[in-house]
């Protein structure tokens, strides 16, 4: 079955917005705001595009708000890929 | 208050420093050629000033990189060099004190010629976020302001080419109103097949040799040819320079002004000249002061006849030094008149006024002293810079030797 990690996420982070050169994306980023990791709301929703368009996703725009930290995203990416039971 | 220039930063198509950009321009090495950014075989204009040798991402950090177009990407790497080069740490002024005005012409085309293939090729969720930031004429000076944290006035001007010389103008401006230190100046890349084709209506030149396609003043001038890049500079109150011990003083902004032509067909003539007396007399300096004219030079026969009418009838025939360094740039739209400033300072800080790449003379009936060929050494410490944008704007502004 399909899995989205926290490695995903870090893999579309880096090809669709870049890294600040102060941040470290491989250190423990699961509960990191997005904001502290340079990435404002604009970022976030090219993310999420991404992820979409990779995935299926079809993430609704509302809740991307609520997804401040890595881990809440990758976690709402996995309750929404095709197969996955919903929570 | 005086407004003193204390930083440059040039992105040139023959030169990527402001040493590197000068050094060719004293010595006559053009950055015209053909288009490399894309296939221009298909199109009726195949040369243009392009920067070659840049790479956005040795002066652009990742994140900003995908935010940004390249016009963007020339000024955060001009920007960079202007700090540098002013020794200013913004951190450690109050922040609301310092502000950016840039000049944009042509928007961030390549980009946004980028996305609309993605929407018309795709869908709606093809389109990247940044299209809704990038291409604005705004989106440079927003970048600057965040990158280097100016947060006091921050504004874009669109002018056309003129927008260049009133960027500086406003700069200026913002000095006069309490201001210590703004970065101002423009940028331009339209470097793309949209952004080539948007400009066809105007007066392009379709000769596809480097050395005969942009001859300002020539008899057989044709046209002109586009280019990217520009400059950014930075102005402070003269006062506050001091305080803080600048490394530099290139010169004084002393005089700008800018005027509007009237409509085509009233019968009254353009006002390129009205700038150019108006500027002078900002400055409080007669014509017979003024050691050297960075010309607007457009490459067009009847545009270049009533700048060499303006300049003869505020002057006197071949009173003044011409010259027009953009003839080894093409033109610059936003950045061409930041681009002149700074070549106007380095002729005053070296005594030298480059030359406009050839030409070997002004058609016969244009009464002007062109420097042409290779660089004329003498004293400079007052030049007066040109510009005229599209649709009847005019600029003038006037640099000197910044004085004790």
């Amino acid at each position: 079955m399909q899995d989205f990690t926290l490695d995903d996420l870090r893999r579309v982070m880096r090809a669709s917005v870049g890294v600040d050169d102060s941040v470290e994306l491989e250190s423990d980023i699961a509960d990191t705001e997005f904001t502290d990791l340079g990435y404002d709301s604009l970022a976030l929703l090219e993310i999420v595009a991404k992820i979409d368009k990779e995935y299926g996703t079809a993430i609704p725009e509302d809740a991307v708000q609520d997804l401040t930290t890595p881990g809440k995203l990758a976690e709402y990416v996995r309750g929404r890929l095709p197969g996955a039971v919903a929570s | 208050m005086t407004a003193v220039v204390t930083g440059l930063g040039v992105m040139a198509p023959n030169g990527t420093d402001t040493e590197a950009y000068w050094a060719a321009t004293l010595d006559c090495k053009s950055g015209i050629d053909r288009i490399e950014r894309f296939d221009p075989s298909s199109y009726p204009v195949t040369l243009a000033g392009e920067v070659s040798g840049f790479d956005p991402a040795d002066h652009v950090p990742s994140r900003l990189l995908v935010e940004t177009s390249t016009m963007s990407h020339l000024a955060l790497a001009a920007g960079q060099m202007a700090i540098e080069d002013a020794g200013v740490v913004p951190a450690e002024l109050p922040e609301y004190e310092m502000g950016v005005v840039t000049a944009n012409a042509t928007g961030g085309v390549e980009f946004g010629q980028r996305e609309l293939q993605n929407l018309w090729s795709g869908s709606p969720s093809d389109v990247g976020a940044y299209m809704s930031i990038a291409w604005f004429f705004a989106a440079t000076t927003g970048q600057l302001s965040i990158r280097h944290k100016l947060r006091g006035q921050c504004g874009v001007v669109v002018s056309e080419q003129a927008g260049g010389l009133d960027a500086i103008g406003q700069g200026r401006r913002l000095l006069r109103g309490g201001h210590r230190m703004v970065m101002v100046g423009g940028t331009e890349s339209a470097m793309s097949p949209a952004g080539l084709v948007a400009q066809l209506p105007g007066h392009l030149s379709r000769r596809d040799d480097p050395a005969r396609a942009y001859l300002p003043f020539a008899a057989d001038a044709c046209g002109y040819v586009p280019g990217e890049g520009g400059a950014i500079l930075i102005v402070e109150d003269a006062r506050r320079a001091a305080e803080r011990g600048a490394a530099h003083r290139y010169g004084e902004i002393a005089g700008y002004a800018a005027t509007f032509d009237p409509a085509p067909g009233r019968g009254r003539p353009p006002t390129l000249r009205v700038a150019m007396e108006r500027a002078l007399a900002d400055a409080g300096v007669a014509p017979a002061d003024v050691d050297v004219v960075f010309a607007d030079a457009y490459g067009v026969p009847h545009l270049d006849r009533a700048e060499a009418e303006a300049i003869s009838a505020v002057f006197g025939p071949h009173r003044v030094p011409v010259t027009a360094p953009k003839s080894m740039t093409g033109r610059l739209y936003a950045g061409a008149g930041a681009l002149d400033v700074v070549a106007a300072l380095l002729s005053i800080r070296d005594g030298v006024v480059p030359p406009t790449a050839n030409v070997t003379e002004p058609a016969p009936d244009y009464d002007i002293d062109l420097v042409v060929e290779r660089p004329r050494p003498a004293p400079v410490s007052t030049a007066l810079v040109l510009a005229r944008g599209h649709g009847g704007f005019n600029s003038a502004l006037v640099v000197r030797a910044a004085q004790d």
